[in-house]
């Protein structure tokens, strides 16, 4: 099915069950420790045997040996893996870095061998028992000191620069000007479950039971990886414990997993240790970004800038984080701009909202300080710059749907905005001094092709099939809710079967297109079955009716099953996206507010209160959706007061790198949340009129608690993450 | 109260739904072990594969390091006798040598709660604990407390407030929250409990300090709250 | 982990004694330190003692009007006991403050004496470190010393220690009963149980090679206000940044312990006759060896030792 025109009125328009806050299908599985995640796939591979991965002890450099004979001679051991022995690698071109280091190393803790061994206690001692010597190489890690260095380099989903109008001579004549540079440092996924994979060859096919978020491509860079057939490999990832764009891509864990198979010729199950995680994985690049914005004594922009300055191993990608900025605001004199430096560290890449997570807690703050310079309430001078297309493109590419300002409106009203003293450090609650904050929630709304196998039995029992995978978001659920919509059946007849290669390829889970792009997917291929079932039963499609497991039409009925047949019947169908991003453009808006305590004596920042609203189109399903948006709340906050992955620019690598140490925030960090969903049909993302939600949540969510902290204390903080020490400083004393 | 050490948290009687299971739901390893549904326990022999493998060898090894050890782990109710190497788990034990793999392994080093089960009531990391230090304890984790058929009160609540979202955590946040609502039953104070001699109350503060030991990267924090204080009772100390 | 031996000890001198009879031995009670730091060989004993049953479990009121309590009363255990909660009320908030609900429910008393620092580097097997790794070097100076010690450091390591119970301990005065393998017991006053680094930071205590903590004596209680403030990146399951545990008297005669300052519960007795909090900030950070990074540290105490005064006025 293809979509370049805008969606009429249609089957699922109806929101019998489509829309409403369904309990996730998966629930009881996972309540009760009996869904199966990667490493747990016992009744595939009984037999299984454990791998450990070493990790390289240098951030660059080259191996000059290896010795392996005594982790080989330990008890258990069934194998040692290394360059030097595990046949001829690739690089997928999605990769930056290889998954096996040698002879060059690129990053520490990069893979340097697997050891396989009978138990997982074997494996893990053995592997202390490989030795490498290297030679190191001076590597680069600070972004500050490359910043000179780095280059212009477009990224994959759009060009490094672009400019409209004269924003120098604008800005350097606007009336009110803000001139800030802000820096965010890099960050760590950080999903509780670490990437793990079961690999088992069957003569020249590969089977990996693992962890990942996009199937298609997991099938894609293995092949490239191990220069085998994609056509060879199975991947089946039905349960994961958490991505967040760490495992968009097969990692280590299933690459070493697969040569360690080969190795030990059983099937062999790996996981990354969680002191692995940060080194040998993605992780999201620190960025040093300047704004600057212009503004006339009304508050009108008349001059934007966001320049953005991340870093990578060579040949990497930049941190998107100027791409907000081209489409938040209006203003007639507009630049952004990225600049990638060469950065030996593990290789950046994609986390919850990449770019805009954040870009906004550069850009919100400034707006905070551009309101606070013309004196107008940061509330309604991010109202007085709405503006209802793209200000790059011009009227001609107007939004598909934006209702950022009633965001903004509805959240001040639901929040108590008004009672918040425009005047930094007023208030305060014993030891606290509490401040509110906002900031505006922008995420592009890409879609993905995507395809769905949708069957019917004789019982007229539904099974849908993708290879769509369910990360936490409610994959499962909405699909469900999707063809039982669709289909006209209780939700209890449809059954969701995801993450397996065999199934038809969709859009997959990242970038927050997987709910609105999957179930797009599986519409088309619901209705392809409406219309073959109805041609079956010798009934008009147009007029036939699908309701309470019956098809109606001409005062006549069938059963979904009878008119299946004995032998059932199954359709696969696609939806293909067409030119409609181009044509509008489509993203999703919220407004966050949030009130903040500092403690006056240790600096110490504790969210009070925090509340969203958010347009995103059509709501799927408001209950998994709201955990969406709170669960990137929480990121953001994470992002605003706590999470930094620290560079030693020494050695060349993460210190912080096990959760003791990389803090996320834990229950007594978060308040009640309160979440709203307006009231959204766009009828330009898709036939499911939905947006992304899954990673709007995390837009402006930490500007809103940086907001907060300069409300509550008059200190303005610019280098994340808000720790206690940077605010210290500017307290006033206590006695 | 009297001047002796905090009651244990496993005060409660045998049926109090909430620190004891169905006996019917009580099948889960054994379904999954090879078939060996009508053995009460599990020894040895009944395993395939590696774990057979591992014991030919270690009773060849006999007595050095690299060995095994003699461990009777009471799971969930059902009694097992294991030969371990003494460096498994309680975690490991349960997931790579009884299939019981409920429990989580999020870091295997204490630091995010994923493991978390109930040994004599008590909520502990079962990854920072050895399978043999635990030689005759009373174990439940998360498949001793419900099936997806005949759910516990709180894997119910769970399900009912979106307790969860990739559903890793999930086992560890249940167990645990079981284990605090005891905690808090038994008088055990907590870091915010403003009056150390006062009564402890399952208040959303309280709630949100004692479970911080579980960490939920998905943030379905707000939910878990809510799932708990549904299956407290409590009605007090909510948001202001 | 690398592979060893288990035994399991049912009293305490068979525990010491099995403690001497093989070399490489180490007891284990709690495990929520010795395992994490087993699984990543920095600890690699060849024998382990499983020395939980040994019954060491009880608060005893001792003669002299305070407490004995055994070496493995569990951290939940002994911050519940409702005599510490009344008369010791410092420690049951150090004790509530420090890692999670499941954690304080293994740990125990001696262990949490024991538990080794959370430098990163010394977590860190490819760094050098001579805490962990002897003459090795010490990768955290010029690095990441955002979290380390200021008090007491020495070329050789800036390690702090990362008790919280340790650190009202100190500000009790407790004392540490040990017993040896021929059956003599030592009471160790705490302030001489933990050291600072020097040239031999991997010699963290004055705990003999095959000494045994028993129990952990307080001495009758003293009275006053019991605050312990424990200043943390979030608010919960995370070490303290800094820490001051106080007791507080209207006389004046102030006790303060410091957690996140050393590389062991830092307390400067002479600091206490000082009368304002600035006074006795200056004189507990006499000396004070600060990086760019950790230099708030002495804002920091000196802030919360200004707000403890407050307190203690109001």
């Amino acid at each position: 099915m293809k979509f370049d025109t805008p969606a009429l009125d249609n089957p699922i328009d109806r929101t019998r069950v489509i829309g409403r806050p369904t309990d996730r299908i998966d629930g009881p599985a996972k309540v009760t420790g009996t869904a199966p995640y990667a490493y747990e796939r016992n009744d595939v591979a009984p037999n299984a045997a454990y791998g450990w991965i070493v990790g390289t002890g240098i951030s660059t450099g080259r191996i000059v040996r290896i010795h392996t004979k005594e982790a080989e001679a330990a008890r258990g051991v069934l194998a040692v893996v290394t360059y030097e022995n595990a046949g001829k690698l690739a690089k997928a071109k999605a990769h930056t870095a290889r998954m096996l280091a040698g002879p060059d190393v690129q990053h520490y803790d990069q893979a340097v061998a697997l050891v396989v061994a009978e138990t997982f206690e074997q494996a893990r001692a053995a592997a202390k028992l490989v030795r490498v010597e290297y030679a190191p190489n001076k590597g680069r890690f600070d972004l500050a000191a490359e910043k000179e260095n780095a280059i212009k380099k477009d990224s994959q989903v759009g060009p490094a620069d672009t400019a409209t109008g004269d924003f120098p001579a604008a800005f350097a004549r606007a009336a009110v000007t803000v001139d800030a540079t802000y820096s965010t440092p890099d960050q760590s996924q950080s999903m509780m479950e670490p990437h793990a994979t079961i690999a088992a060859w069957n003569g020249d096919e590969l089977s990996l039971w693992t962890s990942n978020q996009m199937i298609a491509w997991a099938v894609r860079d293995t092949a490239e990886t191990l220069l085998i057939a994609p056509e060879k490999i199975h991947v089946s990832s039905p349960y994961i414990g958490g991505g967040f764009g760490a495992k968009l891509w097969v990692r280590a864990d299933a690459i070493m997993a697969a040569l360690g198979a080969r190795a030990a010729k059983r099937p062999v199950k790996v996981a990354l240790s969680r002191p692995q995680i940060p080194n040998n994985t993605t992780h999201r690049p620190a960025t040093i970004q300047r704004v600057r914005i212009g503004a006339g004594k009304d508050g009108r922009i008349d001059a934007i800038a966001h320049e953005s300055w991340s870093g990578d191993l060579p040949d990497g990608d930049i941190e998107t984080a100027a791409f907000q900025t081209r489409l938040l605001y209006g203003g007639a004199n507009r630049m952004t701009a990225h600049r990638l430096a060469t950065l030996h560290l593990g290789e950046g890449n994609a986390m919850r909202a990449p770019g805009e997570a954040v870009g906004h807690l550069a850009l919100e703050v400034a707006m905070d300080e551009l309101a606070e310079k013309l004196g107008i309430d940061p509330v309604q001078l991010r109202i007085l710059n709405d503006i209802q297309h793209d200000p790059e493109k011009g009227p001609e590419r107007p939004f598909s749907s934006r209702k950022l300002v009633e965001c903004l409106t509805v959240g001040a009203e639901r929040f108590g905005w008004a009672k918040r003293n425009p005047k930094p450090g007023q208030v305060r609650d014993g030891d606290w001094l509490v401040g509110m904050g906002v900031a505006s929630a922008f995420r592009n709304s890409p879609t993905q092709d995507s395809a769905a196998r949708v069957g019917v039995d004789a019982k007229g029992l539904i099974t849908v099939e993708t290879d769509m995978t369910d990360i936490g978001t409610g994959s499962y659920t909405i699909i469900a809710q999707t063809a039982a919509e669709l289909m006209g059946v209780p939700i209890e007849r449809i059954t969701v079967k995801l993450g397996d290669s065999k199934a038809p390829v969709s859009s997959g889970s990242g970038g927050q297109w997987g709910a609105n792009s999957s179930t797009s997917g599986v519409y088309a291929a619901c209705m392809k079955l409406r219309g073959e079932l109805a041609k079956k039963a010798g009934f008009n499609v147009n007029e036939a009716v699908f309701e309470d497991g019956q098809i109606r039409a001409g005062g006549r009925n069938i059963s979904l099953g009878e008119a299946a047949g004995p032998d059932g019947l199954t359709v696969e169908d696609k939806i293909e996206f067409g030119d409609m991003q181009k044509k509008f453009a489509q993203a999703s808006f919220g407004a966050h507010f949030v009130e903040v305590g500092v403690n006056a004596v240790t600096g110490e920042t504790r969210v009070r209160r925090m509340s969203g609203v958010f347009a995103a189109g059509r709501i799927l399903n408001p209950k998994a959706a709201r955990s969406q948006v709170i669960g990137a709340m929480t990121m953001g906050v994470g992002a605003a007061l706590m999470e930094e992955l620290v560079v030693d620019k020494r050695f060349g690598y993460f210190v912080n790198h096990d959760l003791a140490e990389y803090h996320i925030p834990v229950h007594a960090d978060i308040p009640n949340q309160e979440v709203h969903f307006l009231e959204e049909l766009d009828d330009k993302s898709s036939p499911m009129k939905a947006k992304g939600v899954g990673e709007l949540g995390i837009c402006g969510a930490g500007a809103a608690v940086a907001n907060a902290i300069y409300n509550a204390t008059g200190v303005r903080l610019r280098d994340y993450p808000l720790t206690l020490d940077k605010v210290l400083e500017g307290l006033p004393s206590i006695v | 109260m009297p001047d002796e050490p905090a009651p244990s948290p496993t005060g409660g009687p045998p049926d109090d739904p909430l620190f004891f299971c169905d006996p019917t739901t009580r099948r889960v390893f054994l379904t999954r072990a090879a078939g060996a549904s009508a053995a009460v326990t599990l020894g040895h022999g009944l395993f395939s594969g590696p774990d057979a493998q591992a014991a030919v060898q270690a009773e060849a090894g006999g007595g050095e390091a690299g060995g095994e050890e003699e461990v009777t782990l009471l799971i969930n109710g059902r009694q097992t006798k294991l030969r371990l190497d003494p460096r498994v788990t309680l975690l490991d034990a349960m997931r790579e040598h009884l299939q019981l793999t409920g429990s989580k392994k999020g870091c295997d080093h204490g630091q995010c709660g994923a493991c978390t089960v109930l040994v004599e009531g008590r909520r502990i990391n079962s990854c920072l604990s050895l399978a043999v230090m635990h030689d005759g304890d009373k174990i439940t984790t998360i498949e001793g407390l419900g099936t997806p058929a005949a759910m516990h009160p709180m894997q119910a609540a769970f399900v009912k407030h979106d307790g969860f979202q990739c559903g890793y955590c999930t086992p560890g946040q249940i167990c645990s929250a079981v284990g605090m609502l005891a905690e808090i039953k038994a008088g055990i104070p907590s870091h915010v409990s403003a009056d150390l001699l006062g009564e402890m109350s399952a208040s959303e503060e309280e709630i949100r300090e004692r479970m911080s030991g579980n960490l939920c990267r998905c943030a379905a924090y707000s939910n878990i709250i809510a799932a708990v204080r549904e299956v407290s009772g409590d009605k007090t100390g909510g948001e202001a | 982990m690398k592979a060893f031996t288990y035994e399991r000890a049912n009293t305490p001198a068979a525990a010491v004694k099995a403690l001497a009879a093989r070399p490489d031995t180490k007891f284990i009670a709690g495990g929520t330190n010795l395992l994490d730091l087993m699984k990543l060989q920095i600890e690699t004993p060849e024998h382990l003692v499983d020395i939980n049953r040994l019954g060491l479990d009880k608060i005893e009121p001792t003669p002299e009007g305070g407490l004995r309590i055994g070496a493995l009363v569990r951290n939940t255990d002994l911050a519940a006991d409702s005599r510490i909660r009344r008369d010791y009320a410092v420690l049951s908030r150090a004790l509530l403050s420090g890692a999670s609900a499941q954690l304080r429910n293994k740990a125990t008393t001696a262990g949490n004496l024991l538990q080794r620092t959370r430098c990163p580097y010394f977590y860190d097997t490819t760094k050098p470190c001579n805490k962990r790794d002897p003459g090795s070097g010490c990768a955290a100076i010029g690095g990441f010393t955002r979290n380390l010690a200021i008090m007491g450091t020495s070329e050789a390591c800036i390690a702090t220690h990362p008790s919280d119970m340790a650190v009202a301990m100190r500000v009790l005065d407790a004392v540490i009963e040990t017993v040896a393998p021929d059956g003599t017991t030592r009471a160790i006053p705490i302030a001489e149980f933990h050291r600072l680094p020097g040239n031999t930071p991997h010699i963290e205590t004055t705990l003999g090679p095959n000494e045994m903590i028993t129990a952990v004596t307080l001495p009758p209680p003293l009275g006053g206000l019991h605050i312990y403030r424990k200043v943390r990146d979030r608010s919960s399951y995370a070490f303290a940044v800094v820490s001051v545990a106080a007791v507080m008297q209207k006389n004046g005669r102030n006790r303060f312990a410091f957690g996140g300052l050393a590389h062991k519960p830092w307390r400067v007795e002479e600091a206490e006759k000082k009368e304002t909090a600035a006074a006795v900030a200056e004189a507990v950070l006499a000396g004070a060896h600060t990086t760019p990074q950790n230099a708030f540290k002495t804002l920091l105490i000196t802030r919360v030792l200004t707000s403890i005064f407050a307190q203690a006025a109001a």
